[in-house]
């Protein structure tokens, strides 16, 4: 290691780890790093995508039946909000760069706020769907058109999907808390501010399932009469 | 080869792809309500597409990014492309007969 | 590490701790390879035992050993301990962990605690594949084909899918760790193409893990979801379809055998190039077949559905596609053999792997390539030509290349040669065990004997005899390392840096490499393989 002195102070997050040369390497790292993290991601709701092509396909007419008893306002308000949630977070990255410190914090706590705003409404969507019958079960009923069996498969879709969204909504909510609170310490600097960025690649990915859920889910057949079917 | 070119992107930048998103957003959902056919669903997908990029593009930073990361994110799609082409491929000509 | 070294000689990553604290928490890449040594030799002996107890039911033709159903959880239990507790951690996770950063000249991967967060990840989806066993095991086959699995199976599907999920993990860790290694803390002078094959075979295999994975983890997922809640998503009484669980569960699984078989693909051409004194044969086309074994194995998963209801024209292009891997596989076997042809052959352990893996894998090779024929594969779907052929591959060829590898870098890891004698005896019977065991099941698939049924006709007898007696003189064959190598830990003769005079970046620190790997950080000069004539006169004379 004596060829390799650490740049900062032992114990300080932006200490550079014994097993990289340089602050950069380690950077380059973390971001290569994240990058193939996400594209695990794709995958992994990739196989999800795939289930809802096959059967939107399979069982258009019930499929579109199911789409229309979902609540397009709160859709697109949700879909708003995350957009929000996605501006304050490139905001807070760029408040690191630039050095503005409490400005990071600020952001964070909005992108936190409208996150939270986000599964609040869903929270919210999901009780009508509980309260109308339309979860995936025993107790499943479906009289709004198609055949119930495959409008069931939609709601099955729909909330593994939506879960799995939410899911990933709940652990950034909980990194958020960690961050806001390094970054009310003034751990941040425009010299270190990975994780800061790291995160923002997360959430913006977490923006950008969503930006494919909204249409494939809620907007299915808009232009159709409620249980007629198209094709 | 270094990802840490610090590129700061200008709010004005951030702004702007803000409010194109929230513009196709509103779009796509105006347009969800006239019928298109079998284009309905191609440009609700291509919006998606769109908006997916900008996010990608600037809110990521991939456009100032290295070669490298370019590559992981097309990749990344690519595959999903594969595993939905292919698995597509079986259930679009199940029926064929000649 | 500044505090005073007395003698630099016996500094080591061994001796650098002794508490079980400095192996539960240690970060450094070889502990942790050697963590999962342990665990993978034991995963390897559970395995092997559920092999065991198959091959005693097929001795006689009545199922007179095990009920069916117990039979079904012996293959079952086999199968997934093998494959995803096994063979998928084996070569990439062992020896991978515990040579990717030195090959390269790093002092460590580039997420140590990752590393070591895989192992942990790993153990635990072990631990509840092994409670699964325990509770009564699973029948479904490692395949876990719906709708059995995610309705009709009243076995422990549940406990098992989890196990497999989080193991899944601990997979993408390991492929994500080594890909961001290989990019970004290669030692100066260590360029794209001086870097030894084994990297590039780990690099592709890395790729696979990453891609690949997530896929078969969200479709495990939804097995569970369908089993726990009851909603349809491949059962087709509940309007779901079950080819599609066929698709998802082989856009991973197929390429996963990519998984099994390029890290030993990569470590015959670092034995190969060592035991003939030669540089491999068509360097570039080696180190891109790899690559292109991992990308065209991501087309290709369709093969195994071609008596399912996917479409003839899909399978048309499957099997085209299938085809096509036959091209960058045979690249390496021709470029091996060239390597061989001419070079001055040394016949050591490692070689002896070396030259039963070409022979084995390219028997398993062009036996897949009869499986990807459409029309054939009608007649020998589900028969023991299958299970032949992937065992050709997966242990012909997989663990193979592991014991091959395992012996080559033995001196490395411990710092202690294994003795020449009875390690060749073993490698010895493990090449004619696994034939005899293997080769038949070739002859029985053919004849029409399904696979995964207790019992069959009197006429396979003696097939299936020769291939018990065969398993066990391959448990001989897998069980001897065990001693010698234990004993070897303490007795065997002291091993130099170089025991091999190889020339990749491991052969220059000393045995066992220091924590940090190296001295200083190593400055590479030169390709991959530079042989030189002084040095093969040299070991000549």
């Amino acid at each position: 290691m004596s060829s390799h002195s650490a740049h900062a102070t032992a114990g300080h997050p932006a200490a550079l780890l014994h097993q990289f040369d340089t602050a950069d390497q380690q950077k380059d790292a973390s971001t290569l790093g994240m990058w193939l993290f996400l594209i695990t991601e794709i995958m992994f709701f990739g196989g999800l995508f795939i289930a809802y092509i096959v059967y939107r396909n399979a069982y258009f007419d019930s499929f579109v039946a199911a789409s229309h008893t979902l609540n397009i306002p709160l859709g697109t308000f949700n879909t708003t909000v995350l957009i929000c949630s996605s501006l304050t977070m490139a905001m807070a990255v760029h408040s690191a760069q630039v050095g503005n410190r409490s400005r990071i914090v600020l952001f964070l706590v909005l992108t936190l706020i409208l996150g939270a705003a986000f599964l609040g409404v869903k929270v919210i969507e999901y009780a009508d769907k509980f309260e109308h019958h339309h979860v995936p079960g025993p107790s499943f009923q479906f009289t709004e058109g198609g055949n119930p069996k495959n409008a069931e498969l939609f709601f099955s879709l729909y909330f593994g999907m939506t879960g799995l969204h939410a899911l990933h909504m709940i652990i950034g909510a909980g990194i958020l808390l960690v961050l806001i609170f390094n970054a009310s310490k003034g751990w941040y600097t425009p010299e270190y501010y990975t994780p800061v960025e790291m995160f923002g690649l997360y959430w913006h990915f977490v923006d950008i399932v969503w930006i494919f859920l909204f249409p494939l889910l809620y907007l299915l057949g808009g232009h159709l009469p409620p249980g007629s079917g198209g094709h | 080869m270094s990802d840490t070119t610090h590129h700061v992107v200008p709010v004005r930048v951030y702004l702007l792809v803000f409010a194109s998103l929230l513009v196709l957003t509103y779009l796509t959902v105006a347009i969800s309500y006239v019928d298109l056919g079998v284009f309905n669903a191609l440009v609700a997908m291509a919006i998606a597409v769109t908006k997916a990029m900008a996010v990608i593009l600037w809110f990521m930073h991939v456009k100032y990014s290295t070669r490298l990361t370019k590559l992981c994110v097309g990749g990344g799609f690519l595959w999903l492309m594969f595993l939905f082409a292919l698995t597509m491929m079986d259930y679009i000509s199940r029926n064929w007969k000649f | 590490m500044s505090t005073a070294i007395e003698s630099k000689e016996t500094r080591n990553y061994l001796n650098a701790g002794y508490d079980l604290k400095s192996w539960l928490l240690t970060l450094d890449h070889k502990r942790i390879g050697l963590l999962y040594l342990f665990s993978i030799s034991f995963f390897f002996l559970l395995g092997g035992l559920f092999a065991v107890g198959i091959r005693l039911e097929l001795l006689t033709p009545p199922g007179d050993l095990f009920q069916s159903e117990t039979y079904n959880k012996l293959f079952t239990m086999h199968g997934i301990i093998m494959v995803f507790f096994f063979l998928i951690p084996s070569i990439p996770a062992v020896i991978g962990n515990f040579l990717i950063p030195i090959m390269i000249g790093a002092r460590d991967l580039a997420f140590p605690r990752l590393n070591l967060l895989s192992w942990y990840v790993f153990m635990v989806g072990g631990t509840l594949a092994i409670s699964a066993a325990l509770m009564g095991g699973i029948d479904t086959g490692w395949t876990f084909y719906t709708p059995y699995s995610s309705t009709y199976s009243n076995s422990n599907v549940m406990v098992t899918a989890v196990g497999v999920f989080i193991t899944g993990f601990s997979s993408i860790l390991t492929g994500l760790n080594f890909l961001v290694s290989i990019h970004r803390m290669r030692a100066p002078g260590m360029t794209w193409f001086r870097l030894p094959l084994f990297i590039w075979a780990h690099y592709a295999t890395s790729l696979i893990m990453v891609l690949g994975t997530p896929v078969v983890a969200v479709t495990i997922l939804l097995v569970g979801v369908e089993r726990m809640f009851r909603i349809g998503i491949f059962d087709p009484a509940l309007g779901g379809d079950p080819v599609l669980f066929q698709h998802l569960f082989w856009f991973y699984s197929h390429p996963a055998v990519y998984i099994m078989i390029l890290p030993a693909l990569g470590v015959m051409s670092e034995i190969i190039s060592t035991f003939t004194r030669r540089e491999v044969f068509g360097y570039k086309f080696v180190a891109f077949s790899s690559v292109a074994i991992a990308v065209l194995g991501f087309l290709v998963w369709g093969h195994h559905m071609f008596v399912s209801s996917q479409s003839v024209y899909a399978s048309l292009v499957f099997s085209i596609i299938t085809y096509l891997v036959g091209v960058p596989s045979a690249i390496k076997v021709f470029n091996w053999l060239a390597t061989i042809y001419k070079g001055s052959v040394s016949f050591g352990t490692p070689m002896i792997y070396a030259f039963g893996f070409i022979g084995l894998f390219t028997v398993g090779g062009l036996t897949g390539l009869f499986l990807a024929a459409m029309g054939l594969d009608v007649h020998v779907h589900d028969t023991y030509f299958v299970v032949a052929h992937f065992h050709y591959i997966m242990v012909g060829g997989a663990i193979m290349g592991y014991l091959g590898a395992i012996h080559f870098w033995w001196p490395k890891m411990f710092g202690r040669m294994y003795p020449e004698v009875p390690a060749k005896t073993a490698a010895w019977l493990v090449f004619v065990g696994f034939n005899f065991t293997f080769f038949p099941q070739f002859l029985l698939g053919y004849l029409g004997m399904p696979r995964r049924y207790h019992q069959y006709p009197e006429e396979f007898q003696i097939f299936n005899v020769m291939s018990s007696i065969g398993a066990s003189v391959l448990a001989l064959g897998y069980a001897l390392p065990v001693f010698y190598l234990v004993w070897s830990l303490k007795k065997g003769e002291i091993a130099g840096a170089n025991p091999w005079g190889g020339t990749g970046l491991e052969w220059k620190t000393p045995s066992p490499p220091p924590t940090e790997n190296f001295e200083e950080t190593p400055v590479v000069t030169e390709p991959a393989y530079s042989y030189h004539k002084e040095e093969f006169e040299l070991v000549k004379s």
